[in-house]
């Protein structure tokens, strides 16, 4: 048969070892390297996530050790370099451990309407037709509510605690992300390479397993990214109104809630869980952002 | 201050050594490595090369449509015997549209969507001449039935996506006529197009040169198309023109070892069943990294080592057949 | 050792039988329209009644304007498209039924696009992509990529250099020869190319037929070849079929519709090729307008509204495909009985 002969005549010694290029991703990081604000936001996040983690022993002072008698004094105190809070307890050591709940309420919903919003959206994507508007509609329903009300009713009707407040929050952002694994999956269906695969006779699975995953998980992450500062800013809304992290747990937010009352007599103090919260949401968005440039340029 | 050619009257487009060079990103790119051409009033110049030789880069430069940051450009361009690269933003502004204007490729792209062709017409008639919007439409009006779309009122209230290919590219040579230029310059108008619907573009084009004495400045890839419309051609590879001469020259004597390669590998009916067609070894140079002879030596048949030192000048072969090649006396009659 | 791995396929019919046989393609695409929205048709009707075969070891090509349903025909029979009527058999057996299971014509029919930058994944190395087909029909991944690899060496990529690579990373004429490796992975025996040399410089473009030349003797294919130029079609068809609005309108041998046309629309269409002699440019556009819209196809002949001979009958009766010898043509001046000659001129 004509494809023996040709192949028999090249049957020699396997040649030198094939040059690979860099993948997609190492381009990617390359890219990101040089983009001075993104690794600025990413180094910070870093440290955070560091201190966050480490937060139990480095904490100058304990954090829950409260004294009436040292209530509310501004910040360069002996014994309180920045300040002490309505119960007298030290700020810094509270910030730091603080951070622990606030990264962690910020970035699991995320992470798990990643998980979730994907397989709907990729699903709903590649199958088109029925499934689609089955899905996709239901999603709109979510979709339609603001997400600040959406998240209070939810855990509202959940219940207080951060485990409902996870649940809650991640329910706000798996329609989001949805609806952009549906429309960058949609993309990626109509292109020669997915109509090429399946003329080869793949099965559906596989063409996503293979193709369509490794070209829609990118943009749909960058996405989630931008979303981690929101999640972290609702999550400290709903602490602020008592449906999250309940007290005497440290989280940004719940501490913008009990130092209210402190705003007029020791506003810089009251403020610093807000800068807080400003200071890594803006880095998650520089982060994404520099992500979203280094992943969008087409060599 | 022009210069008159040989014939008597100045050149209405003037290119003498043009460079131009894109940087940014590292490495710079030497797009073009010394052009040299005429076009005078009325005349029609087909400019032929493939991806990488130039030829769009040539256009483009001429109206200057490169963001000046990371372009660089050299050399003389003299529309109407005016420094085209020493001009204001102000005078270019004056230069497009009432002296030079183009015609791209794809009109999808070149026109704005979100207003009918009817007002884009208008704007730009408005922009350089003072006369008020009845006239101007009524200018627009006498564009579309020069260029002969059908039923012209109801067309110019049309956006460009409801129109057909054939209209639209139509439409984008009324819009570059609309101030009446002199130079007309194309940029691979009809690839995009159907045959049947080529040929009618074509032959307008044919008729507007001789009824506005336009000058037009072909590009494409396709030697067909430029045969039915110009009067002389260029060959460009590499950056640089390597022949030129009248368009009968160019297919029945063509004399660079290029011109002929490309001319044998085309595919047409007069071959034998199964006849492989003659192909160019190699691939185009890497405009980032230009031998310093001649561009084509690599993929020539005919290259010494001299051609590798030095770039070939351009020398005349005749009266209007010119050619880049130290080899060009081995390359008569290559064409049966 | 790797040709072995795939079982080769059979010739189930023998040289005679037609490898693929189309009868009565339809296709329309319906046109989501508002109640309160009147438009003229209410699908765009891409394929209408297509007939054809293709022979064993032959190269038809298909020719047509923009709107003529070649690109769909050719999604048709990939099975990319379901249709709405009509049947494909392949090698005598009825693609879809129990003899010829879908996923078993995969493996004998492939297809090359036109967007050589869009037809490959690119995220995936240039072996994997060439690798995957045949992984998905059970060949163990390693021997897919040495397949891969001996593939883009026959198609004039080296693999050390290639392989590894990224689409990006490659020119339009590599990318197409990765495409056609792609093509050729699953060893099929009928290969469409749907405008595989159109997006192409002309010097490249001649390399790449020149490997389809000797690709289709090497691993004896059958091509369906799908161009809007007429040049290449010519140099490269055994049979050449013209279609318009979603018809054939004429097929037979090459020399015989190149040299001895019979439908007007074909005359016209060969008539616009450029000239190529700058003494005798052509004069007159052998075609006015645009080609039309497949949503409202004109009544009776489709072509009647351009054609230079359609008479009032055109406008009333539908031509029907009729054959004189290896030559068939669809136009009622070929209909004697259609009463053409009898009626009168369309002015």
């Amino acid at each position: 048969m004509a494809y023996s002969r040709a192949s028999a005549a090249v049957h020699a010694p396997q040649p030198a070892a094939v040059e690979r290029s860099p993948g997609y991703w190492s381009n990617v990081w390359r890219r990101l390297r040089r983009d001075p604000a993104a690794m600025a936001a990413g180094s910070l996040i870093l440290l955070l996530i560091l201190m966050a983690v480490l937060a139990p022993w480095i904490t100058p002072a304990d954090p829950f050790h409260a004294s009436m008698l040292r209530r509310l004094r501004p910040i360069g105190t002996p014994g309180y370099p920045l300040g002490s809070d309505e119960l007298g307890r030290d700020l810094l050591s509270r910030l730091m451990l603080g951070a622990r709940l606030s990264l962690f309420m910020g970035i699991t919903p995320v992470i798990a309407a990643f998980v979730l919003g994907s397989a709907l959206g990729v699903i709903a994507g590649y199958a088109g037709g029925m499934a689609n508007t089955v899905i996709m509609r239901t999603v709109d329903v979510f979709y339609a509510f603001p997400s600040v009300l959406l998240a209070i009713a939810l855990s509202g009707t959940l219940g207080a605690g951060i485990f409902n407040a996870l649940v809650s929050l991640t329910i706000v952002f798996v329609p989001q992300i949805a609806r952009v694994a549906e429309s960058v999956t949609t993309q990626v269906r109509r292109s020669d390479y997915v109509d090429a695969a399946r003329a080869s006779g793949a099965r559906s699975w596989t063409i996503v397993r293979v193709h369509v995953l490794s070209n829609v998980l990118g943009p749909i992450f960058v996405y989630a990214t931008s979303l981690i500062s929101v999640s972290m800013i609702l999550a400290s809304g709903l602490s602020f109104l008592g449906l999250g992290v309940r007290p005497p747990e440290p989280e940004w937010g719940l501490m913008l809630n009990t130092l209210r009352t402190a705003i007029y007599t020791q506003p810089w103090v009251a403020a610093l869980p807000g800068v807080m919260i400003f200071v890594t949401s803006i880095s998650f968005n520089l982060l994404s952002d520099g992500l979203r440039s280094a992943m969008e340029v087409k060599e | 201050m022009t210069h008159p050619d040989p014939a008597g009257a100045p050149p209405l487009l003037r290119l003498r050594d043009v460079r131009v060079a894109f940087g940014g990103g590292g490495k710079t790119v030497q797009a073009l490595s010394g052009v040299d051409l005429d076009v005078r009033r009325g005349e029609a110049v087909a400019l032929i090369g493939e991806s990488g030789s130039g030829k769009s880069v040539t256009l483009r430069t001429l109206m200057r449509l490169h963001p000046p940051r990371h372009t660089r450009v050299e050399g003389e361009i003299r529309i109407e015997g005016q420094d085209v690269l020493a001009m204001s933003a102000r005078q270019l502004a004056a230069l497009r549209g009432p002296v030079v204007s183009m015609v791209f490729q794809e009109p999808l792209l070149a026109l704005d969507p979100v207003y009918p062709i009817g007002n884009q017409i208008v704007e730009m008639i408005r922009r350089h001449e003072a006369i008020d919007a009845k006239a101007a439409r009524a200018r627009a009006l006498s564009l579309f039935e020069r260029v002969r779309i059908p039923s012209p009122q109801r067309r110019l209230e049309a956006y460009p996506h409801e129109l057909s290919g054939g209209m639209r590219q139509r439409a984008m040579i009324a819009l570059a006529l609309a101030c009446q230029p002199r130079l007309l310059l194309a940029d691979e108008p009809t690839t995009a197009l159907d045959a049947t619907v080529q040929i009618q573009i074509l032959l307008l084009l044919r008729e507007l040169q001789r009824e506005l004495q336009l000058a037009i400045v072909f590009v494409t890839h396709d030697i067909g198309a430029a045969a039915e419309i110009a009067d002389r051609v260029a060959v460009m590879y590499g950056g640089r023109i390597v022949e030129q001469g009248s368009m009968a020259q160019l297919l029945q004597a063509p004399r660079h070892p290029y011109t002929i390669a490309l001319l044998k590998s085309r595919a047409h009916g007069a071959l034998r069943k199964g006849e492989r067609l003659d192909t160019i070894a190699g691939s185009p140079p890497d405009l980032a990294a230009l031998p310093p002879g001649c561009a084509f030596a690599d993929r020539c048949t005919l290259a010494l080592p001299a051609c590798r030192e030095r770039v070939p000048g351009l020398e005349s072969l005749s009266a209007d057949h010119a050619v880049r090649c130290l080899r060009a006396d081995q390359t008569i009659g290559a064409i049966p | 050792m790797s040709a072995t791995v795939l079982p080769a396929h059979a010739d189930v019919g023998g040289p005679a039988q037609p490898l693929l046989s189309v009868r009565g393609l339809v296709k329309h695409f319906p046109l989501k329209q508002a109640p309160w929205q009147r438009r003229e048709g209410t699908a765009v009707r891409a394929v209408d009644g297509v007939d054809f075969e293709v022979l064993k070891g032959e190269t038809l090509g298909v020719v047509g304007e923009s709107g003529c349903g070649k690109s769909t025909t050719a999604r048709l029979v990939m099975q990319l498209l379901a249709q709405d009527r009509g049947e494909l058999v392949f090698d005598g057996l009825t693609v879809g039924s129990h003899r010829l299971s879908l996923r078993e014509f995969r493996r004998q029919a492939q297809m090359v696009f036109q967007d050589s930058y869009s037809s490959l994944n690119p995220r995936m190395t240039i072996e994997d992509s060439v690798a995957f087909a045949p992984t998905v029909h059970g060949v163990p991944r390693a021997q897919a990529v040495t397949a891969a690899r001996e593939l883009l060496e026959r198609v004039g990529l080296q693999p050390q250099r290639f392989a590894g690579r990224y689409p990006h990373e490659l020119s339009g004429g590599q990318r197409q020869r990765v495409n056609i490796a792609r093509a050729l992975a699953l060893r099929p025996r009928l290969v469409i190319l749907d405008e595989a040399v159109s997006a192409l410089d002309k010097s490249v473009e001649a390399q790449v037929l020149n490997l389809l030349l000797d690709l289709k003797a090497a691993f004896g294919l059958t091509y369906l070849f799908i161009s809007h130029d007429l040049n290449v079609v010519q140099y490269i068809s055994d049979r050449v079929m013209v279609m318009y609005l979603g018809e054939v309108v004429e097929l037979g041998p090459v020399q015989a519709v190149f040299h001895r046309p019979m439908h007007p629309y074909t005359q016209a269409l060969l008539r616009s090729m450029p000239s190529m002699d700058p003494a005798q440019r052509t004069e007159a556009a052998p075609l006015a307008g645009d080609p039309p819209n497949p949503i409202d196809p004109p009544p009776g002949c489709r072509f009647h509204t351009r054609c230079a001979h359609a008479r009032a009958i055109c406008r009333q009766q539908a031509p029907e495909l009729r054959r004189h010898g290896p030559h068939a043509v669809r136009c009622l001046i070929h209909q004697p009985e259609s009463g053409y000659a009898a009626s009168e001129a369309l002015t």
